[in-house]
């Protein structure tokens, strides 16, 4: 087990470090040009303001000058200075992760308690129209444009019903609750303050169905066909054969063995549901990292950009590396 | 939990052939209609559009749908129904063009991974995990916003992201066919090695890279429809489904601007989807039982 632990600590390291590499590529070897996207008409027109500005942002050095000064910074947790914001770039993740977050968190916790049920009621009631329910409910929610369900759940029961809050994460008149996790709910909590928590709560509804469409469909079926494949075989036979209530046969002895890919999805899921958040968080004015990556694209902000795909990558290497550990942790043949 | 589930779960259902036929591909039946009946479109768009797609006319603003504007106007007083059916040709050219490029990319670079081992196996297959550690639309973005709006460049840079997943499946694939003998017969007889991976492993191994393309189909509208949304995919005023949504996302009231370009990226990847299992489904009978 530890030799495994090392191999795979070692090699996730590695692709970390090469990840800065093709992050730094992409951003400095491409054609688009953050001086026309971020200065105006006249101030592009005028070679010394551009030079100076070029400076400032260190663009005028050399390639792998600028990758080492980039790799230094990374090492001590500096990710450069927004263009756009004119602010630390970290200060800016800092400031949008909790949003993110506490979103993705829920929309999981959302993903779970539907897919995981429904994926085990569908192989239990084979062909029932319980199965064809989940069938038709994860292949809609695979196939639904994200952002499109976004408009659509908004324009129901925001504009059309008026039963659910608008975008963002709180009432416009309302203040957030004093920072302590960024977590609106737990800070609101923390702070005795219900209405507001009622208020983040109501605003957390439609952006985490939304988030969690399709990582409910992918946790369904995939919950669906390992309990099918579970079901099978012959220790199933024997605890029926020994007079088990079907009810301990599927929790006691199908279930366990049927959630060990479940739980490598598991691990997916929650990294996709932090990149799905783009789209998301666009279309509800939430004001987390995934809309500040839209926005950061939109206006050429490399050294942002940059950051965060770094961080997610980052944490998409993580998710992955306790994946893979809590895999062979529940199935002992892996680790070989 | 009665009785009766126990016996249907122990024993699957009795079927005859025909019966088993109907259920397995009545699905695909309908997703491969759902796919034809859009490329038709595509390709009849002149015809079919009641008005140009860009015209714009401002004293038809935000209309409702009527028996003049079928699926009612835009902000600019343009036809939703035509802008629609022009919508079809971006959306199947930009899912077609990055799945196929991306299926013969990451094939061939899978398939020599495999076949030429060694060094050039191992470069290629980090290359391939690398560029899976970032998520899809995100490094999409970033290179699509280093690239410059426009429909190639966003192609461009889906096709980067597209490729690593068949490099896997076609490794995966070649390796379980090097050992047949059907190779070492090639060898003996005097193939070389390009010529024994184009013409005898890749043909042998075809079936799940098909799978894999046709199901992909409908993903690779999805994202491209989600970058045009971020505003990456087409330049205005190009009718596009993704930035037919953006456009009419503020507009709740006149919910026919964003919603209809919805369901039409809706269906067309139901279409895929469904043909894509159907597809698996006789390609693989191993997963008809699931």
């Amino acid at each position: 087990m530890l030799r495994f632990l090392v191999a795979r600590v070692t090699s996730m390291l590695v692709m970390a470090l090469l990840a800065t590499l093709v992050v730094f590529l992409i951003t400095n070897t491409v054609p688009g040009d953050p001086v026309l996207a971020q200065l105006g008409d006249q101030a592009a027109s005028d070679p010394a303001f551009v030079a100076q500005w070029r400076h400032d942002y260190g663009l005028d050095r050399p390639l792998w000058e600028r990758y080492f000064i980039f790799l230094e910074g990374v090492s001590h947790g500096d990710l450069g200075r927004s263009i756009h914001s004119q602010r630390p770039v970290m200060d800016d993740i800092e400031e949008y992760t909790p949003a993110t977050l506490e979103l993705a968190t829920v929309a999981f916790i959302l993903t779970l308690i539907v897919g995981i049920p429904l994926g085990i009621l569908a192989a239990v009631k084979r062909d029932s129209w319980i199965d064809h329910l989940a069938r038709v409910v994860s292949l809609l929610g695979v196939s639904s444009p994200t952002f499109w369900l976004a408009f659509i759940l908004l324009a129901v029961f925001y504009g059309y019903l008026q039963i659910a809050p608008g975008p963002g994460r709180l009432d416009p008149i309302a203040l957030p609750p004093p920072t302590v996790t960024g977590f609106y709910l737990i800070d609101s909590a923390l702070a005795g303050d219900w209405d507001t928590f009622q208020d983040a709560a109501a605003h957390l509804v439609l952006p985490s169905i939304v988030l969690a469409a399709a990582t409910i469909g992918l946790i369904t079926r995939t919950t669906r066909a390992s309990m099918l494949e579970a079901i099978r075989q012959d220790y199933v036979r024997m605890s029926r054969a020994k007079g088990l209530r079907e009810r301990s046969v599927i929790l006691g002895h199908v279930l366990p063995n049927a959630l060990v890919p479940v739980v490598t999805l598991g691990g997916l899921a929650y990294a996709n549901l932090l990149t799905g958040a783009v789209l998301t968080e666009t279309v509800f004015a939430w004001p987390g990292l995934g809309r500040y990556t839209f926005l950061s694209a939109a206006a050429l902000d490399f050294p942002a950009i940059m950051a965060i795909t770094l961080i997610v990558a980052v944490t998409y290497l993580v998710v992955n590396l306790i994946t893979d550990i809590s895999y062979a942790v529940l199935d002992p043949r892996v680790r070989q | 939990m009665s009785g009766a589930d126990i016996v249907a779960v122990a024993q699957p259902l009795p079927r005859t052939r025909w019966q088993r036929l109907q259920r397995q591909y009545s699905l695909a039946a309908i997703g491969a209609g759902i796919v034809l009946v859009w490329i038709l479109v595509a390709l009849l768009a002149p015809v079919l559009a009641p008005y140009a797609p860009n015209a714009v006319s401002v004293g038809t603003r935000l209309l409702p749908p009527s028996v003049i504007h079928w699926l009612g106007t835009d902000e600019l007083g343009r036809d939703v129904l035509s802008r629609l059916i022009y919508g079809a040709r971006i959306s199947l050219v930009a899912g077609f063009v990055v799945v196929t490029l991306g299926a013969v990319i990451g094939t061939l670079l899978g398939g020599i991974a495999a076949y030429a081992g060694g060094l050039v196996e191992e470069a290629i297959m980090r290359l391939t995990d690398l560029v899976l550690c970032f998520p899809p639309i995100i490094l999409a973005l970033a290179i699509g916003a280093a690239l410059g709006v426009g429909t190639t460049n966003t192609i461009i840079a889906m096709l980067v992201v597209w490729w690593p997943k068949f490099a896997r499946l076609a490794r995966s694939l070649v390796l379980q066919q090097r050992s047949l003998e059907y190779v070492e017969a090639a060898l003996v007889a005097g193939f070389g090695p390009g010529r024994i991976l184009l013409r005898h492993i890749i043909p042998n191994s075809i079936g799940p890279l098909i799978v894999l393309v046709t199901l992909d189909v409908g993903n690779a509208i999805i994202i491209f429809a989600g970058l045009s949304f971020l505003g990456l995919g087409v330049v205005p005023p190009t009718p596009e489904w993704g930035s037919m949504i953006s456009e009419g996302r503020e507009l709740v009231a006149q919910w026919w601007v964003a919603s209809f370009p919805g369901f039409a990226i809706l269906s067309i990847v139901l279409g895929f989807n469904f043909l894509g299992d159907g597809v698996r489904d006789w390609l693989d009978p191993r997963s008809r039982q699931f």
